[in-house]
């Protein structure tokens, strides 16, 4: 990610950062029940609520499941809302996060990206966000502290845009991004003000002038057509994601996509790898295109909406591409990143061989040697156009 | 109600109140309140206790039931005062 802007320049942790972005947008309502490796987004951010320079009011729940409960109230009430939370807490609110997406209220979340127990483990792993892929959430994932703070900005635009009025989560690395201090660009208040407007929803609970009925109960004669509504929304978070990424990049100097390619265009085999592992794997190709190798890198931002026309444009005609999942489906069929970059390459007329490596369950490191050694099984496949073993599990 | 389905309100957004007026409940019932006007003495505790508003006064006395509404679950004819028993419980006929 190119960073051409300067101002504002400063060391903070990828929560530390998030806290910063949730203070700068100061949503009207927030509702939390913090957990590691998310616990200090929402201490920061309490910190913020105590000194008065936000006017959020910070709901205190007994659980996640709380947690997402009382942010739907709110955001069905009217406000903007915004929460925190990783793994067992993004799991206990799996039942809520259907509704949110359900009742169509544009709610945006931090999610630090840590596995999911048994056994029981607080570092990093995509099992927790992978479990909520089709729960209806918009989900951007973010390499850096850098993206997870702008992530955030994007987020509230792209969930509260008129096409769109889905719930937003944005993802980063348990500990890896969360804890580690980079030197990044901070917006103005004034600026997030400006870029992220004022939240007008459609329609308020407390709105007695025009009262309403939201969650009602919906019948074989009508629940499809509400679904299929959702699933278009869907749809159309593409193109509205752009232009909103369009617009960031062009107020702030920092231009994002659907995903992210990495001397891609010639290269003949690549990886595709979601978050801060896509770094590691970046200093690994440079390693081999020092050698006259002709390697690249898809990182997906975006896995939901899934850019699969564009990610198929882009891994056109390559010879062999390797998926790494840092989750795994338990489908004895590899990961779900590797099931639908796949899916997605089907109806090309050259489609390059693919294998799908899982890596780094747990918070177990991956490091440039991993990214050099998928490389040669990628260099073997495109040699001999055979696969030996199609999912395996690396880094074991 | 929305006559065509790409109307409907997002999310599901019921958009305007006592709608649940204009929505028959009353064919889920099985057994129907009858009233036995000679007996009543107008003491509304049915109406009192009626949990879907079903119960039609006039004129502060016991008119008899809305039967779109009605889901026959005896509630009146059980704290009809015992003295009085002026509602029964018959078998719909479908």
């Amino acid at each position: 990610m190119a960073i051409t802007a300067t101002r504002g320049q400063t060391g903070l942790t990828g929560n530390s950062a998030v806290a910063y972005a949730m203070k700068q947008i100061n949503p009207d309502v927030c509702a939390a029940y913090p957990i590691t490796p998310s616990t200090q987004v929402v201490e920061d951010f309490s910190s913020y609520v105590a000194d008065g320079v936000v006017t959020t009011e910070l709901v205190t729940v007994e659980s996640e499941h709380s947690a997402m409960s009382a942010c739907i109230g709110a955001a069905a009430a009217g406000a903007r809302v915004m929460t925190a939370t990783s793994s067992q807490g993004l799991a206990l609110m799996w039942e809520m996060l259907y509704i949110a997406s359900g009742m169509r209220l544009p709610i945006v979340m931090a999610n630090v990206n840590r596995a999911l127990s048994a056994p029981i483990n607080i570092h990093c792993d995509h099992s927790d966000s992978m479990g909520a892929r089709d729960s209806g959430w918009v989900q951007i994932y973010s390499e850096t502290v850098q993206e997870a703070y702008d992530n955030m900005f994007m987020a509230v635009r792209i969930a509260e845009h008129k096409s769109v009025l889905l719930p937003a989560m944005v993802c980063f690395d348990g500990f890896i991004t969360s804890h580690a201090i980079e030197n990044i660009s901070l917006l103005d208040d004034q600026e997030v003000r400006q870029f992220i407007g004022e939240y007008r929803p459609a329609v308020s609970l407390l709105d007695t002038d025009h009262p309403v009925t939201m969650g009602a109960m919906t019948l074989p004669d009508t629940y499809i057509e509400f679904k299929h509504q959702q699933s278009e929304a869907m749809k159309r978070a593409s193109a509205a994601s752009v232009e909103v990424m369009k617009d960031f990049g062009k107020r702030f100097g920092r231009e994002y996509g659907l995903f992210e390619t990495y001397r891609l265009e010639d290269a003949d085999t690549a990886i595709v790898i979601l978050n801060s592992a896509a770094g590691t794997t970046k200093v690994a190709i440079d390693e081999l295109r020092k050698q006259g190798r002709k390697v690249g890198l898809l990182r997906p931002r975006f896995f939901r909406p899934f850019p699969w026309k564009e990610m198929a444009e882009a891994l056109k005609g390559k010879k062999a591409v390797a998926v790494l999942d840092r989750a795994d489906s338990m489908n004895a069929f590899g990961g779900p990143v590797f099931n639908e970059v796949r899916s997605a390459l089907y109806d090309l007329d050259n489609r390059p061989k693919m294998i799908n490596r899982i890596y780094g369950l747990g918070g177990r490191d991956y490091k440039v040697k991993d990214a050099l050694a998928v490389f040669e099984e990628l260099a073997k496949v495109s040699e001999t156009g055979g696969i030996e073993t199609l999912v395996k599990y690396i880094t074991l | 109600m929305v006559e065509h389905k790409k109307e409907y309100p997002l999310g599901g957004v019921i958009p305007k109140g006592g709608t649940a007026h204009d929505y028959s409940t009353g064919g889920w019932r099985k057994l129907r309140p009858v009233l036995d006007k000679s007996k009543c003495t107008n003491c509304l505790i049915c109406w009192v206790m009626c949990p879907d508003s079903a119960i039609i006064t006039e004129d502060g006395k016991m008119a008899g039931f809305d039967l779109d509404h009605c889901k026959g679950c005896g509630i009146c004819a059980v704290e009809c005062p015992d003295k009085v028993k002026a509602i029964k419980m018959e078998q719909e006929t479908d």
